[in-house]
């Protein structure tokens, strides 16, 4: 009960005039960066952080929450109607958002993400809630060998997602992992893979690079080779009753992986290391494999869309668990909060629960506000969204390579990264007519620079001995399950062999 | 295709070798009292993919793979075309950046792909490609206080009347 009445105090603080309109605009402009290729939520607190000063503490991180709240929902926009995930976090909602914009269903896919974020962002409110300082814990528990298994878990997933072709498969993560580890040796510091000894190399290749490269440019070029340039655009009708309709299949057909998504990616939030991004693809991978039709993700299945966006947006209020809690950011965005609210004179830790009870209740009370401030001015925005995707495909096509060049840009403000997205571009175009997967690489690219060292760390903690992962009581169970995973299309592949040879035998007798 | 698989497969291995001589620069092995060397990583993910090469050449052997089974060119005239002008268009666009300046390259390559390509109208063209920088400019340096590339000198005069714009 007397939480209940802390986060009613802290719902009515953030619903005081001035905090409230923070809620608005911060939600406003993240939706609109989160949109954007290249710019991610961590841009918009770190841009909008000296405004903060302006105004009281409570009212400063409510509006960086908020913003990052938008920026959570915006992703989706730019993966569902360009085909670009904006933010590493929204990496998975392509795979089935992009086919249902193709499919002239661009309304479903983004009401499908619009409601799961919402579904997501208001279950990881309630967890946060009543189990902070519980969960808080547990996460504590998760030593190297733990966030190891977990990530061996995602990698696991990825296998499934690309289709019959396992080494190709493998291949791509391997890919993915190795760019990863371009640049400097995180532990020693030594340079590594300084490829063709260009100094560009030195600063490592960032996921923004590749996954622009892949989606923004390379999936453009097959576009365009598949159609023989005679696109068609779709043209989706936006009525009321439409958009009633389409909330009603995106419930119906969206809600398994809705739910999977927001308790699967508050628990990966919440430990520190892990983050959004291997939520949200664990969470599409584990609605993929529970499905009873698996060989309909990646074509247009809204529980592909709802899953990831669910989860990256319960993750997001997961990730904010640590912080508070045990001062430990769990993503680059969080680390910025944590800075401000250092600026700001606030300790975040243990104590901040018991001596900034008001700040903090404020804090969750903005997040349940925001959380419906983001679904009502995402759905109103949908028509807009809609309208772009109506623009001939002669005029949506260069400004997407615009969007993606100046997107890739402004991420690192490095020109050696432009041409490098390029390379990969074009790369990416003659890869697929080869059918490999490269989802599985841009994904790799993203978890290999926590794994590596989780590895390393692990082996060292063990004198190198690899039985670490099994154990121990968490990271046992999660490295067989991994394992498993791994194995089992490998497995199916040679019973589906075996189950060959004696009808052809049959055949040819 | 069939043959573009396997040519392909063989570049990976090949770079996958590489790739493993490289990580080769840093140890490889595991140090006592230090964990795995910093090139074990990547030195043996790029031995695995060079195995997965060594597998997609066994399946386009066997024929299992859908290319290893196509005999259609890997591109045709079409394809080649398309490839020639919409890549070539970006690789030019890029290589204007630092000429004249993001914003330039960005009205140039619209211009182009809109009225060349797109076969729209001057009108549109023309306002796509001109409307479209200035956005982009205060978007990004007024709003979001991120400096594209300028240039070459000569556009400066250009810039100096936007900057006091939004300074």
């Amino acid at each position: 009960m007397e939480v209940l009445s802390l986060l009613a105090n802290g719902m009515l603080l953030a619903l005081q005039p001035l905090n409230l309109a923070l809620i608005l605009i911060g939600v406003s402009v993240g939706l609109f960066i989160g949109a954007m290729p290249g710019l991610g939520s961590v841009n918009g607190v770190a841009i909008l952080l000296p405004v903060t000063f302006l105004v009281p503490p409570s009212g400063a991180i409510i509006f960086l929450a908020a913003i990052y709240y938008g920026a959570m929902y915006g992703g989706a926009i730019s993966s569902i109607t360009l085909g670009i995930p904006g933010a590493s976090t929204a990496v998975a909602t392509t795979f089935d958002g992009r086919p249902l914009a193709r499919q002239g269903r661009a309304s479903l896919a983004l009401v499908t993400a619009a409601l799961a974020s919402f579904v997501g962002g208001t279950v990881a409110n309630v967890l946060f809630t009543l189990f902070a300082p519980l969960l808080a814990n547990v996460a504590l528990s998760f030593g190297p060998p733990e966030v190891f298994a977990l990530m061996l878990l995602a990698f696991a997933t990825f296998i499934g997602l690309g289709g019959d072709d396992i080494p190709k498969t493998i291949f791509s993560i391997c890919f993915g992992l190795v760019l990863g580890a371009v640049g400097f040796d995180q532990i020693s510091g030594a340079p590594r893979l300084v490829l063709f000894d260009i100094n560009g190399f030195l600063q490592g290749i960032g996921f923004l690079v590749l996954a622009i490269g892949v989606y923004g440019i390379g999936e453009m070029l097959w576009t365009i080779e598949q159609t023989r340039g005679e696109v068609t655009t779709t043209t989706p009708k936006m009525t009321v009753k439409g958009m009633a309709a389409d909330t009603k299949e995106a419930v119906a057909k969206g809600w398994k992986g809705t739910t999977i998504g927001s308790f699967l990616g508050f628990f990966v939030g919440v430990l520190p290391a892990a983050g959004a991004t291997p939520g949200s693809l664990m969470s599409y991978g584990v609605a993929k494999m529970i499905s009873r039709r698996p060989g309909e993700f990646g074509k247009g299945n809204p529980d592909g869309v709802a899953a990831p966006e669910a989860a990256n947006n319960s993750a997001s209020t997961g990730s904010m668990l640590p912080m508070l809690t045990l001062g430990i950011p769990g993503s680059p965005t969080t680390a910025i909060l944590l800075g401000g609210m250092v600026i700001w004179g606030l300790v975040p830790g243990p104590r901040l629960f018991v001596d900034e009870t008001e700040f903090v209740w404020g804090l969750i009370g903005s997040f349940y506000i925001s959380n419906v401030a983001a679904v009502l001015i995402n759905l109103a925005f949908i028509p807009v969204f809609i309208w772009m995707l109506r623009m001939p495909f002669t005029i949506l096509a260069p400004m997407i390579f615009v969007l993606s060049i100046t997107g890739g840009y402004a991420a690192t403000r490095d020109m050696f990264d432009v041409w490098l997205m390029v390379i990969f571009g074009i790369g990416a175009f003659f890869l697929r007519k080869f059918d490999y997967p490269l989802a599985p690489a841009v994904l790799a690219i993203v978890l290999g620079p926590i794994a590596e060292p989780t590895l390393r760390q692990s082996l060292l903690l063990s004198s190198g001995d690899p039985s670490i992962f099994f154990t121990r009581p968490i990271a046992g169970p999660i490295t067989v399950v991994a394992l498993i995973l791994i194995f089992l299309p490998a497995l199916k592949l040679l019973r589906r062999g075996r189950a060959k040879r004696p009808d052809e035998g049959r055949t040819t007798s | 295709m069939r043959n573009g698989e396997i040519v392909t497969a063989g570049v990976l291995a090949l770079f996958s070798l590489y790739l493993m001589w490289k990580s080769a620069e840093l140890p490889i092995g595991y140090i006592s009292g230090q964990g795995p060397g910093g090139g074990a990583w990547p030195f043996w993910l790029s031995a695995i993919m060079l195995v997965c090469c060594g597998f997609t050449a066994f399946n386009w052997w066997r024929r299992t793979s859908p290319p290893s089974q196509s005999d259609e060119p890997m591109l045709d005239s079409y394809g080649w075309r398309m490839l020639f002008l919409v890549g070539g268009g970006i690789v030019v666009f890029v290589g204007l950046v630092n000429v004249i300046s993001m914003y330039g390259a960005i009205a140039v390559f619209l211009l182009y792909y809109t009225r060349y390509l797109g076969r729209h109208g001057w009108p549109l063209s023309l306002s796509l490609a001109l409307i479209t920088p200035v956005l982009f400019f205060f978007f990004f340096e007024g709003a979001m206080r991120i400096t594209l590339p300028s240039g070459m000198p000569f556009t400066d005069p250009v810039f100096n009347v936007l900057y006091e714009i939004i300074y």
